[in-house]
């Protein structure tokens, strides 16, 4: 079932070292097409366990595969399943977890558009396994197209009586509504998600009860990722024992990453478990433009952590990325070079995050506020000595003690800069250098002696902090100065030195 | 499931109950961890974070507030990092607040003051950007102030589950997350009942009530008006507490001496109006028992259940009783019998009601209740407000000799006093209500049946072969709760009070902040304030209303009869369907 993109694409140097389970129908079949999905054995997988398998050797074969949450926490997938079928309720839900937010990462979104059958498939899978007959897709309304394709493919499966009552005539009924995020990013967290559904204000609740047993409407509900849905009828299918041949000895399976940043070939990248960052980037990703040395690559979005230039024989699983201040996260990768400088990629994140926090609990609302702007004082050279203690102070204690994923992981970014670049945020601090270059403020602009003292410059500047008379060097000053680079973008004779 | 399991905190082990929170459990065994968002009657909301525990196998810490304990369980209270943690925690609340304490309203009555101290905290590492939000001054009862707010959650917990009226809620995100009314809108607009436990639960200043203290000093001030006051029964129960007297002390005498000694010319009781209440109350109900009227009489003294009934239940305001509150009925009786009595033109007197309630402001200022053109009640203050008046007039309350209310809307029964409690009104009611109705006694004046805490209560007495049903019901609430069941089930009851607060008038809005050691809405010390009203019944002579000899004057006086020509028109009132904006009519069911 797997692979077939390669047959399809040939053997380009950028697939040839994938391998695609989750998506594996995407840019092949029509997702708008039911016969296409069926073509490929689409909708086999749900056909055999109604055909007599019992629920519970579903979530054993589920459990056997290994198969880890895929949103980013890595919880055993089959285990999730079994908590939820061991519940009794006269109501149980299956939710898909579509409200993908993180920035740059668009892995849950191809699936839904490139392949939304294989969503459903393995929701109404779950639906049989742990005794639900209802469930429901949340999705951020920003993704139109999914949603469209989406809805669909629904009307679709019903059509087919592939979802809907007594499905293919086994007894079971399952359907699949849809609902809509709206925008914000605190939802994907599951009891938020749950909260918005319910049509409160998305906010998390303490666990325990965790939706296994109270979840939405306090029903026992099983919730998974997009990514996790899409790889559950291969496992039905293909069989538990060659899912859990393929990865490491404690994640299995594949893992779908947003390779984005800096470098060659962008876009969606599927790789087995335990293949090195160094393989990802170089490999599948075709290295650095513009020969470009590698500082770091940056995974897990914005609750994620930089792994240094140094480290990229890491493989990629849960628990390496783990070990080195990272997640897995949902899978976005960014590559970072020499260019970029590493507080402000830490601010950029953290600016995320704090903005998207609900505002419920204290450590994330005010913690990382004051984070930021630590980290803005410092990107504008206005840093001072035990800045970086007070971010080490604050990240900690906002990751032991925020109410939920959000925020005990919004200091990652942080964190794990100052764990492996520490130099640079004491440049920042000590000697007032942004050595990459990147922050703005921090530049200084000064006329070398290339200067002819024709005055361009003089005109061009804004606040007239520049003196000089005509054929004569022109100075700059600097307490003047706004850093608006007005100067450099005029000085046709390269006379004024950035840095 | 065993009686005790073990669990362990700070390497002591002990037993307790299962099904129990952290928090709960090191309760019952003598602790009593830091906490702010937490309150005992709302729900867990684990968002402040300042009760945070360590728990052994858990990478994170946990919200002891929120997480049960298991047989076996590990856990550490103290540790030198979870006091950091906690102590971080606080001053980064007190980054994002104004730092006026010596100026505050709850200045020595704040949580966060406490919690401050308690933490250690003496140097602030993290300070920059704090809020700056318009504070909301529309409403006559509430003031919102999201500056002071530390978005405990609290204040939208209790108006959405134990009042009912859903008028809070959080808007925005992260930082920028503010408490409001639906789209911001102004307080005065909103379906606000203006009952004030917003107040009352805040930790901090962000909701307090309109305050009109300087106003009233102002009036005490002039020469050419004449000053009247009015004391609920609730206040004399409670104010010693903004004094440091234990709860439970009926300062009646005293509050009457020191409002006296503030400058009042006369000082009246409200328990000598709700008597009056009473009596009209009463003939109202079995005249509606008689004639086939509208059944359940509903009763109308509490002004915030008065505003959440125009706005929720519409459909029952036939059944509500017409008798003005207590208030308003004494304002009415000062600005014209004893505006005639006194020979004074009733435009110069200033008529003052001391309050346990922030509604009553409210009420104070509808239209309907006019008198001749005129305000019955010129200004309503609430306990707070008086005790500040009297600290910041240099009055002793404690020390100071006590003194008699005035003549003749002074005297008062037993039944006028009860009515600070929840099912107060209904048993001082039934007290009449029985002998105008049997001629005969009432056997045993204690209708136990209506007393106590609990948040609906049912009871039937017999009054000759008629048995009447009542139920009582207190805070928001529970009385949407008892009216969804009238609306589906009219016959079942006669009669029914509505306090709009938990605990009735002594749990108001208004009523002194709770001190060290106690929570608001603490049951014990509404219990210990109804219990200070029902002994001064049980000590009073007169415990029935209709027997009050000055009420029996002011009807042969000037009255006529209950429910006489001269008693609807200064006694009785109508309420109307009430729409907050926003609401377009007949745009939809509540």
């Amino acid at each position: 079932m797997h692979n077939r993109s390669l047959e399809v694409f040939g053997k380009a140097g950028y697939f040839n070292s994938q391998l695609r389970i989750a998506l594996r129908n995407c840019g092949i079949i029509d997702p708008g097409d039911l016969d296409d999905y069926l073509n490929v054995r689409g909708f086999e997988a749900l056909a055999k366990v109604l055909s007599g398998i019992k629920s519970e050797a579903v979530i054993a074969e589920i459990k056997r595969s290994g198969l880890r949450g895929r949103g980013g926490a890595g919880f055993g997938t089959g285990l999730k399943w079994e908590l939820v079928a061991r519940e009794k309720s006269d109501q149980k839900y299956v939710i898909c977890n579509a409200d993908e937010g993180d920035p740059g990462a668009f892995m849950d979104r191809s699936i839904i558009e490139g392949d939304p059958f294989s969503v459903l498939e393995g929701m109404a899978i779950a639906g049989y396994a742990v005794g639900s007959d209802k469930g429901i897709v949340y999705i951020r309304a920003e993704y139109p197209l999914a949603i469209k394709r989406l809805e669909k493919a629904i009307e679709a499966a019903r059509k087919q009586n592939l979802l809907g009552k007594d499905i293919l005539s086994s007894g079971f009924s399952f359907d699949i509504e849809i609902r809509l995020g709206a925008g914000a990013f605190v939802c994907g967290e599951e009891t938020a998600l749950m909260q918005s559904i319910e049509g409160h204000r998305g906010m998390p609740r303490p666990r325990p009860p965790y939706p296994s047993a109270s979840g939405l409407f306090c029903k026992p509900t099983l919730i998974n990722n997009v990514e996790t849905w899409a790889n559950v009828p291969v496992i039905v299918v293909e069989g538990a024992e060659w899912f859990s041949s393929v990865g490491t000895e404690k994640s299995k399976g594949t893992k779908v990453f947003a390779l984005a940043g800096k470098i060659n070939n962008t876009g969606l990248v599927e790789v087995p478990m335990g293949t090195t960052l160094r393989h990802v980037i170089y490999d599948i990703g075709g290295g650095i433009p513009g020969s470009k040395k590698l500082k770091a690559v940056q995974t897990g979005g914005p609750s994620g952590g930089c792994i240094p230039a140094d480290l990229i024989d890491t493989p990629i699983d849960y628990e390496s990325l783990g070990k080195i201040g990272s997640i897995m996260g949902s899978g976005g990768m960014i590559v970072i070079d020499e260019d970029s400088c590493m507080v402000s990629i830490a601010k950029f994140f953290l600016e995320f995050t704090q903005s998207e926090s609900c505002g419920k609990c204290t450590p994330c609302r005010e913690g990382t506020k004051r984070m930021l702007e630590i980290l803005t004082r410092i990107t504008e050279g206005q840093g001072k000595e035990g800045d970086i203690e007070k971010l080490e102070r604050l990240g900690n204690m906002i990751k032991k003690s925020s109410l939920c994923g959000l925020g005990q992981s919004a200091p990652n970014p942080v964190l794990s800069t100052i764990r492996y670049f520490r130099n640079e945020y004491e440049d920042h601090i000590k000697n007032k250098k942004c050595t990459a270059g990147a922050c703005e403020k921090m530049l200084s602009y000064v006329i070398n002696d290339k200067c002819i003292g024709c005055g361009a410059c003089k005109r061009a500047c804004p606040v007239n902090a520049i003196s000089g008379s005509t054929k004569q060097k022109h100075l700059i000053n600097q307490d003047l100065c706004t850093k608006c680079g007005e100067c450099y973008k005029t000085c046709k004779f390269s006379a004024i030195d950035k840095g | 499931m065993p009686e005790k399991i073990k669990i362990t905190i700070n390497d002591r082990e002990y037993e307790v109950r299962p099904n129990q929170t952290i928090m709960q459990a090191a309760d019952s065994v003598g602790f009593r961890l830091p906490r702010l968002c937490y309150h005992p009657k709302l729900s867990i909301e684990g968002a402040c974070r300042v009760c945070i525990v360590e728990v052994e196998g858990m990478r994170n810490f946990v919200a002891s507030c929120a997480y049960p304990i298991y047989d076996g369980m590990k856990i550490k209270t103290n540790t030198d990092e979870l006091r950091r943690a906690r102590r971080d925690i606080v001053e980064l609340i007190l980054d994002n607040h104004p730092m006026d304490c010596h100026t505050c309203e709850r200045d020595g009555n704040c949580e966060l003051q406490r919690l401050a101290y308690a933490m250690g905290i003496k140097t602030r590492h993290f300070e920059g950007e704090k809020k700056n939000y318009p504070i909301d001054v529309s409403s006559t009862s509430v003031v919102r102030n999201p500056n002071k707010c530390i978005l405990c959650g609290r204040c939208v917990r209790i108006c959405s589950e134990v009042q009912s009226v859903h008028n809070l809620g959080f808007s925005h995100r992260g930082f920028k997350t503010v408490v409001m009314p639906a789209y911001n809108e102004a307080f005065a607009d909103t379906v606000c009942s203006n009952c004030g436990q917003c107040i009352n639960v805040c930790p901090t200043a962000a909701f307090v009530e309109k305050n009109y203290t300087q106003d009233v000093f102002q009036a005490l001030s002039r020469k050419d008006v004449v000053k009247i006051a009015q004391v609920a029964p609730s206040v004399r129960a409670a104010i010693g507490e903004d004094f440091g007297l234990p709860a439970g002390k009926n300062l009646e005498k005293e509050t009457a001496a020191a409002l006296r000694k503030l400058g009042f010319d006369y000082v009246f009781d409200t328990q000598f109006s709700a008597d009056l209440t009473i009596v009209e109350e009463a003939n109202e109900l079995l005249h509606r028992i008689k004639t086939g009227g509208k059944l359940p009489m509903i009763t109308s003294c509490s002004a915030a259940w008065m505003k959440y009934m125009e706005q929720f239940f519409p459909d029952l305001i036939d059944n509500i009783s017409t008798c003005k509150s207590p208030m308003s009925m004494m304002g009415a009786m000062i600005k014209t019998y004893f505006a005639d009595k006194i020979k004074a033109d009733p435009k110069n007197i200033v008529s003052v009601a001391v309050m346990c309630c922030t509604a009553k402001k409210y009420e104070a200022a509808r239209p309907e209740l006019m008198v001749n053109g005129m305000r019955g009640v010129d200004h309503m203050i609430t306990t707070r407000e008086a005790s500040w008046m009297i600290k910041s007039a240099g009055i002793d309350l404690v020390n100071i000799k006590g003194e008699e209310f005035d003549e003749p809307l002074g005297m008062s029964s037993g039944a006028g006093t009860i009515f600070g409690a929840t099912g107060g009104v209904m048993e001082a009611a039934i007290r009449t209500a029985y002998e105008l109705y049997t001629g005969k006694e009432m056997p045993d004046l204690d209708v136990k049946a209506v007393r106590g805490l609990k948040g609906i209560k049912e009871g039937a007495v017999m009054m000759g072969d008629k048995e009447i049903r009542v139920a009582v019901a207190h805070g928001l609430g529970n009385a949407a709760e008892l009216l969804q069941e009238v609306r589906k089930n009219p016959d079942k009851y006669h009669f029914i009070e509505v306090m709009g607060c938990p605990g009735g008038c002594v749990g108001g809005g208004g009523q002194p902040y709770v001190g060290l050691n106690c929570v608001p809405l603490d049951e014990n010390l509404l219990r210990k304030r109804a219990e200070a009203l029902y002994n001064a019944d049980r000590n009073r002579k007169i415990r029935k209303s209709h027997e009050n000899p000055d009420i029996k004057r002011i009807y042969k006086e000037f009255l006529g009869e209950p429910l006489g020509k001269k008693s609807h028109e200064l006694l009785h009132t109508h309420y109307k369907q009430h729409y907050p904006q926003g609401i377009i009519p007949g745009g939809g069911k509540c």
